[in-house]
């Protein structure tokens, strides 16, 4: 099998997030990067349970600049085979997509896994994109996924209950909690990592519709209010009028 | 197969401090080295620790772990499973695995440093062959006996010994202090041969005559189990002898490929100490206040970020010149000291700032107080590293 998994780089979940340029631009003065959880645990470990299963490659792809590299090796060291990075900004999922489907074009991937989406911007929209791009069947949001080499089954979280798709043929999947167990990157891996082969390819330029004008945090939390156990009727008045939850 | 191992559900908050912005020192793969071993300390050892601790059992189950991540002989050549990896890459990984438990890290110092590391550049072609990957990959455990019940200090005195007969030899004496003794496969042994002469012997599970009694009651490294070796009249083959090396400078060595660790390790005891002072000094409230305002507390925790971020660029140092060779016995010798007891200054006045709750194993500051007592005083206690030092200065021997 032949797999492709697309790979991104996002802020640790711990990192205090401020914004600049009058609230056009994520600071990343201090912040740590991580490969984007949903990716690096489910996407990527699966693609590579998939191949010690049925043999083949996996491949990783960034759509980034050169200080994404080290985001990579890690997905080498975890077990990928080889890696791409197109040299772009990649600011936005179409460019993005755009770039990724440029690259994979000819390369008859038999599945392109992304994560269900990235942990900062949470856009959710790479993979479609990708997969209508490539005229690909997308399923998004599996959390099980299994492939004999021919024919794809995929379970699906669909609200209050599961759906089992199989596919026949190349697709693209977006991978949620539970595809697979992350896997910490043993010092071979890590070694290991540094020869293995990350290829630079030159983008396309895929032009950027879309640009974002203002980003904003959410408001800060109230302080908490504490009642008395039989002040009930004051509860319920709360949680109607200032809460506004019932 | 084994029990089911039961993990706590509390989450390891742990947060590396780095005053001095250190991690431009290292290289991408160091701090992805580090990263893999953090999150398998939090994964792994932080969630069973304080209760291995409390029953004083050793979590066997975490060797083959161990191996597979790569901390087994980490800076070893990969022809025979071991890591290849730079000094500093072994150093950061002593320091995470004692970030998490002075014992654990222990488990993979012995193993690594004083096991495989005489082995493989002391031993035999067949030797290597029969011992090194499986001690890499934590099928097989080692201990390294050195220390004597007589002989601590002065390792010279020893009086465990082996008489030459025919293809094999006859190992008398016994060692005290032996970590892993009990549960190991093989024991590395250092006895003295009819001339005098120190050499290494390999001793197996199961020859006859060879016991390995485990010595109880320990207030630290409670997670490491402890025991002696004792050998009356042990045939051991000829060919189990080291044949690379004659004399002290064998286990001296092994020292201070351990010692450089340790000198890591301790780092990382220290790190996590200072990490739950500072998070109970903004959580907890006296006063009307977080105790962080307290001048007195903001001392305590200033001083320690100070002696960690000193203890963090000696360690660097030592292992930059360590990967180019040059590190010394002695200079060795003066970071274990340094480094080993600040991390025990840090143990005692962060269980301060924790007042009451820092007597419970809630927190981990006394179980990092307790073993690094033990930290002290093996691989050379305190007072004997200050006299190395005091020697390399003055060319005056002050030991005997
Ligand atoms: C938990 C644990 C695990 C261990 N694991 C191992 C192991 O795996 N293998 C192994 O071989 N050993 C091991 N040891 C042994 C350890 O290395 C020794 O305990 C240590 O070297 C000190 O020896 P000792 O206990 O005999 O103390 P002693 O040598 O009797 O020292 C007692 C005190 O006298 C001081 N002293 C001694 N000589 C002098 C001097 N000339 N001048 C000034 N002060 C002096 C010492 O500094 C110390 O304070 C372990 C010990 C412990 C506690």
């Amino acid at each position: 099998m032949k797999l492709l998994v697309c790979i991104s780089k996002t802020p640790d979940t711990t990192s205090k997030i401020a914004f600049k340029d009058g609230d056009t631009a994520f600071n990343t003065d201090g912040v740590q990067f991580i490969m984007n959880p949903y990716d690096e645990w489910y996407a990527l470990v699966r693609a590579l349970e998939l191949k010690e299963a049925n043999g083949g490659t996996v491949t990783v792809i960034n759509v980034g600049p050169a200080e994404n590299d080290v985001v990579i090796r890690k997905a080498l060291a975890i077990g990928a085979d080889d890696a791409v990075r197109v040299d772009a900004a990649g600011a936005t999922a179409l460019s993005v997509a755009k770039e990724i489907a440029a690259y994979a074009k000819d390369q008859s991937f038999d599945m392109i896994l992304t994560g269900k989406e990235t942990i900062d911007y949470s856009g959710a929209e790479v993979g479609g994109m990708v997969a209508e791009l490539l005229g690909m069947p997308f399923i998004s949001f599996a959390s099980h996924l299994d492939h004999d080499g021919s024919v794809a089954k995929i379970s699906r979280d669909i609200e209050g209950g599961v759906e089992v798709v199989e596919v026949t043929g190349g697709c693209v999947v977006s991978a949620s909690k539970g595809m697979a167990e992350q896997r910490i990157p043993n010092m071979r891996g890590i070694m290991m990592a540094k020869r293995k082969p990350l290829n630079v390819v030159a983008a396309t330029a895929a032009a950027d519709a879309v640009k974002a004008s203002k980003f904003s945090l959410p408001a800060a939390k109230s302080g908490v209010k504490m009642l008395e156990a039989d002040q009930m009727d004051e509860l319920v008045r709360l949680l109607h009028e200032e809460a506004k939850v019932i | 197969m084994g029990e089911t191992i039961k993990k706590s559900s509390k989450t390891d908050q742990y947060k590396a401090p780095d005053y001095y912005q250190l991690d431009e020192l290292l290289t991408d793969e160091h701090k992805m080295i580090r990263d893999s071993v953090r999150a398998w300390v939090k994964q792994e050892v932080s969630p069973i620790i304080e209760q291995y601790t409390e029953e004083a059992k050793c979590p066997l189950h975490l060797y083959k772990q161990m191996g597979a991540l790569g901390a087994l002989g980490p800076s070893l050549p990969e022809q025979y499973g071991g890591g290849g990896m730079d000094e500093i890459s072994y150093g950061i990984i002593m320091q995470e695995l004692e970030r998490g438990d002075s014992g654990i890290r222990s488990m993979a110092s012995v193993q690594g440093s004083l096991v495989m590391y005489p082995i493989s550049r002391f031993g035999s072609e067949e030797q290597k062959m029969k011992y090194l990957p499986s001690l890499a990959s934590g099928s097989m455990i080692g201990c390294f006996g050195l220390t004597e019940p007589d002989h601590g200090s002065n390792p010279s005195g020893m009086i465990t010994n082996i008489k030459d007969d025919g293809d094999s030899v006859i190992l008398n004496g016994a060692k005290m202090w032996i970590t892993n003794s009990p549960i190991a496969d093989i024991a590395v042994v250092w006895a003295k041969d009819e001339e005098g002469i120190v050499r290494g012997v390999i001793v197996e599970k199961g020859m006859k005559g060879f016991t390995a009694p485990e010595i109880k009651g320990k207030w630290s490294l409670r997670a490491s189990i402890t025991g002696e070796l004792v050998f009356e009249d042990v045939r051991v083959p000829k060919e189990n002898i080291l044949p690379g090396v004659k004399g002290l400078k064998g286990p001296l060595s092994c020292l201070s490929k351990a010692r450089y660790g340790i000198s890591w390790g301790a780092i990382g005891a220290a790190m996590d100490c200072y990490d739950a002072a500072l998070r109970y000094s903004q959580e907890r409230f006296q006063f009307g206040k977080p105790i962080g305002q307290f001048q007195l507390t903001q001392k305590k925790l200033a001083e320690m970020i100070t002696e960690i971020t000193k203890a963090q660029l000696l360690a660097w140092r030592l292992g930059s010149l360590a990967n180019d060779g040059k590190a010394t016995p002695q200079q060795i010798s003066m970071a274990k000291r340094n480094n080993v007891w600040m991390a025990l200054q840090i143990a005692r006045e962060a269980r301060q700032i924790h007042g009451g709750m820092g007597i419970t194993n809630e927190y981990p500051l006394m179980r990092h107080m307790m073993n690094l007592e033990t930290v002290l005083t093996y691989e050379g206690t305190h007072d004997i590293h200050l006299l190395i030092t005091g020697m390399d200065i003055t060319g005056f021997n002050a030991f005997s």
